[in-house]
């Protein structure tokens, strides 16, 4: 039944009381059963919860009140955002078996919004890869074809809604982690601009870059989900206290006359043709909409893949050391305290994220800080003026999200720097902590899905929705065959 | 005379006292159960942030404009990184390259040997906020344990430059901050329970030389005597070593109390490398100039300035000024009553005669045995020859503990002095009538006689009669 529909349909039928939040529940029970299995999009699910929070709902109608924004829309949870009392294992062994005390801010607004939490989805452990092959729990694997990757970190939350499993779900976007997987399965994802929506609850992977947002079937459906979740929060000083714009009024707005800058450093060697052809053929469709297309340059491009490396390692080096065997998790009986610390993090962690850790751990070391993490905070800060400088002349940036389609599992697992190069496209927007988003415009010869990434200046993700609109309206992708 | 002159600069960690921690908000209360005062952010919990406590920034403030620092507008926190099960997110969060302040000073009164003291100035190298660590426990055989309620508490260091040159002056320097820190009330300077600590870098070179030596590190020395003693120890242990033709090692070294020594803890090749670098979670702290402000402008009185105050304007003496603030309470409870009584000299008299012994001080709250209105009221009671001084400090012991008034103690004491000239004469004349012989032996010179009838007329008057009124009365009747 929900693969029917949107997100605001959904949300209609169950407040006018057309379809009930139970009825839902068991449909999306019942194709978790059928579907989850093959594409292992979710790590945790309980029934049970499900259908209690649908019978809240229906309750709460039968009362008489207002049901939310969200009122019996399922939206599936990356498993790095802490559920109260429910599994939250950020993809990793080390977390095995830990329920948090606590919900994050953004669950606390999906259930005050009166969502339905489908459960956690399958990600890159601790958020750091792009094909999701670092989970301790499997690869997830994409609806679209299931020797793919659906893409990383947030690949089980984009397979999720790509298999109908939820109409939405939560991401995080480290350097990409939302919109590579949206552009890899054909759904819409949205980093919002750093500090717009509450990290609190958010496991941090890299503190200065990580940013909560939402997948979605649709536009309006990712603008509604970014409206719920988005706001100021006491809990988390980098929250950016400023209003929160109609994100889903301005799906409908004119983009007549607006200006899109297209970087040509994005299209360069690495660029797959199917991908490249599918975007431009989408900029030539707004231009025929009355944009104007302007080349722009992002002179410090280049460098974004090192800088994202040196920072978001050296942040996470620091970030994962609470994981030592010591308070919650994982622990390996030792004799003594250090061994029980290097016991613990070698079996808790996986091979990538030993990587990491090292890299960051190296970056800040004594001797080596000034050469790499304060160079990389200098060329952020190069990075972040491109972005000033391009939009003192366009309104939005756009772009392929990824260089390719969804990469084949297994293809570039032995091969991180390939991996890592996935990510040129959008490491950039996050960087300078401006935000991006992937809507689908088109698919490749196989029929795999391609995305284009849209990016504006900071807190103005209104533009996103309403150019990203229009890119819908000239093309939607279909379900994939087999999910229907 | 040694050949070798020590060169000191002390840390000292102090906790502010804010209700809640620096960045969530439980309680910092002493004492709590293990594990009561905790929460997400400051058990490390996956997920959760901290938030700074904006009252933590005042008190800080406070410190750093006590000491004379300069305040940054924008200063960054930044993360030390290390593994300890006291610290359950392997980072404390502190501050590092851009500390909120910097460059103050504290001058302390050193005392010489044969010579008159002299006043030196120290020079501050920096306050800065951080975190407190949690408390780790070994004292259960085969496992520790570890109580989380203490991490997370507010913290300043209060870093000085190496201008210390003997363990005398470093004790000194340490009494000095204690007490400021105790009267701008952001600290309750309790070393015991470790809201106040210490640590200290010790070196020494040869008299002349202007280099430093290479400095050892004495870490958490948990009183003002041990402080003392483990610089001493420090530099001794230093001078033989050069003496030996040996050189000192750059290392951490902990206090020994049972065998009064210093031992090495760890090198510096073992230091640790704490990969500092800005604290992502917190944007930089942003102090403006009106906050500045504002915290100067509700400044307590620092102690030197109260101790010259109650000498300039109370003529209090120096050593009385000194006793008078040995607690910012004892201050405040004898300012109270002096001002209610109006001579500052008797109250101060009285407070340190007889207050200050039953005066209990914990932190920064003391409790008093009576009232200043009752201090105050007692000592109107003896300028009005009410009382006599005397009376009065029986009077103060059975007020002490009760809300009873002095006039209500005196009384029900009985106490109330005649000061009826009359009644006075009365029994003056009747003492006198009733003893010749002796009033026979005063009049043929026998002086000492007189102070027999002003004892039977007290015995008489059970005290109450006023002294002055009894000495005028006997002489006029016995014509002396
Ligand atoms: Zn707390």
């Amino acid at each position: 039944m929900i693969e029917a529909f949107s997100i605001a349909e959904l949300a209609t039928k169950v407040q006018s009381g057309a379809v009930s939040a139970t009825e839902v529940a068991h449909d999306v029970i019942a194709r978790i059963e059928r579907y989850n299995g093959r594409f292992n999009a979710l790590v945790s699910v309980e029934p049970a919860r499900i259908l209690a929070q649908a019978a809240a709902v229906d309750q709460k109608r039968a009362r008489g009140e207002a049901l939310g924004a969200l009122a019996g829309v399922p939206i599936a949870i990356k498993d790095a955002i802490c559920t109260e009392g429910e599994s939250t294992t950020a993809g990793s062994k080390i977390l095995r078996g830990y329920a948090p005390p606590y919900d994050a801010t953004v669950i606390a607004k999906l259930r005050k919004a009166d969502a339905l939490l489908t459960g956690k989805t399958n990600m890159d452990e601790f958020a750091m890869g792009s094909s999701n092959e670092n989970s301790a729990y499997g690869s997830a694997k994409n609806p679209w074809d299931d020797t793919r990757t659906p893409g990383g970190s947030s690949g089980g939350s984009a397979a999720a809604v790509a298999s109908r499993m939820a109409l939405g779900a939560l991401g995080s976007d480290t350097g990409g982690s939302i919109r590579q997987p949206a552009s890899l399965t054909g759904t819409v994802g949205v980093k919002p601009t750093y500090g717009r929506v509450s990290r609190y609850g958010l496991i941090a992977f890299a503190s200065s870059l990580d940013q909560i947002g939402p997948f979605a079937t649709d536009v309006r459906g990712s603008a509604r989900l970014l409206e719920v979740i988005a706001g100021h929060d006491g809990h988390d000083a980098t929250s950016l206290n400023v209003p929160i714009d109609g994100y889903e009024l301005a799906c409908s707005a004119s983009l007549k006359g607006l200006r899109v800058g297209v970087p040509e450093e994005y299209f360069a060697e690495g660029l797959s043709p199917d991908v490249e052809g599918s975007v431009r053929a989408a900029l030539a469709r707004l231009e025929s909409d009355g944009c104007i297309i302007t080349p722009i340059k992002l002179p410090h491009t280049r460098f974004a893949v090192a800088t994202y490396y040196v920072i978001a390692t050296a942040e996470a080096s620091s970030n994962l050391a609470r994981f030592d065997g010591v308070r919650y998790g994982l622990r390996v009986a030792s004799p003594s305290l250090g061994e029980m610390y290097g016991a613990t993090r070698d079996a808790g962690f996986g091979k990538e994220v030993k990587r990491r850790i090292l890299l960051g751990t190296f970056v800040l070391s004594a001797g080596y800080y000034d050469a790499y993490y304060l160079r990389a905070q200098k060329m952020r800060t190069l990075i972040r003026r491109d972005f000033e400088e391009a939009f003192k002349k366009v309104d939005v940036i756009a772009s392929p999200t990824a260089p390719t389609t969804a990469f084949k599992l297994g293809e570039k697992a032995d091969d991180p720097l390939a991996m890592y190069l996935s990510d040129i496209y959008t490491l950039p927007a996050s960087l300078a902590g401006v935000p991006a988003l992937s809507v689908p415009c088109g698919a490749d010869q196989g029929g795999m899905p391609i995305g284009l990434q849209l990016v504006a200046p900071p807190l103005q993700e209104s533009r996103l929705f309403t150019f990203a609109s229009a890119v819908e309206r000239h093309y939607a992708p279909t379900l994939p065959t087999g999910v229907q | 005379m040694s050949r070798y002159e020590a060169v000191i600069g002390l840390e000292v960690h102090a906790q502010l006292l804010t209700r809640t921690k620096a960045f969530c908000s439980c309680a910092t209360a002493f004492g709590a159960p293990p594990n009561t005062q905790v929460c997400p952010t400051c058990l490390g919990l996956p997920g959760a942030l901290p938030v700074l406590n904006g009252k933590a920034v005042e008190l800080a403030v406070r410190t750093a404009l006590a000491l004379d620092c300069a305040v940054r507008q924008e200063s960054i926190f930044a993360r030390k990184n290390y593994f300890y099960p006291d610290l359950p997110k392997g980072y404390q969060i502190s501050q590092y390259d851009r500390p909120f302040s910097e460059h103050g000073h504290l001058d302390i009164t050193v005392e010489k040997k044969g010579a008159e003291a002299v006043t030196k100035r120290a020079g501050i190298t920096r306050v800065h906020m951080e975190e407190d660590a949690g408390k780790n426990t070994h004292d259960r055989g085969d496992v520790s344990v570890v109580d989380l309620n203490r991490s997370g508490t507010a913290l300043v260091e209060i870093v000085g430059d190496p201008d210390l040159r003997s363990a005398d002056e470093a004790v000194e320097y340490l009494k000095t901050v204690r007490e400021i820190l105790v009267f701008i009330g952001v600290n309750d300077g309790n070393l015991e329970e470790g809201s106040f600590r210490c640590d200290a870098n010790v070196s020494i070179r040869p008299v002349g030389e202007s280099k430093f030596g290479t400095r050892t590190e004495l870490k958490n020395i948990n009183s003002f005597k041990f402080v003392r003693e483990a610089i001493n120890y420090e530099i001794a242990r230093q001078e033989s070593v050069l003496e030996c033709g040996g050189k000192i090692i750059q290392e951490t070294r902990g206090w020994d109390e049972k065998a009064s020594k210093t031992f090495s803890m760890r090198s510096k090749e073992e230091a640790q490398d704490y990969r500092y670098f800005p604290e992502p979670d917190l944007p930089p702290l942003v102090i403006t100039e009106a906050f500045i402000e504002t915290v100067r402008s509700t400044m307590p009185e620092l102690p030197v300035a109260k101790r010259a105050r109650f000498v300039r304007d109370h003529k209090q003496t120096p050593y009385a000024a000194q006793v008078l603030t040995t607690h910012p309470e004892v201050a405040r409870f004898y300012e109270e009553a002096g001002a209610l009584h109006g001579d500052f000299v008797k109250v101060g008299n009285f407070v340190q005669g007889e207050v200050l012994r039953d005066v209990r001080t914990s932190g920064l709250s003391a409790t008093f045995p009576v009232t200043a209105s009752q201090v105050a009221e007692l000592l109107k009671l003896v300028d009005a020859g009410d009382i006599s001084g005397k009376q009065a400090k029986e009077v103060y012991g059975k007020m002490v503990g009760t809300s009873k008034t002095p006039r209500e103690w005196v009384s029900e004491l009985g106490m109330q002095q005649v000061t009826d000239a009359a009644a006075i004469n009365t029994v003056c004349q009747r003492v006198v009538d009733a003893n010749p012989k002796q009033a026979e032996a005063l009049k043929t010179g026998k002086v000492a006689m007189f102070g027999y009838f002003v004892g039977q007329v007290m015995k008489e008057t059970k005290g109450s009669a006023n002294p002055q009124m009894v000495n005028d009365a006997l002489k006029r009747i016995l014509g002396v």
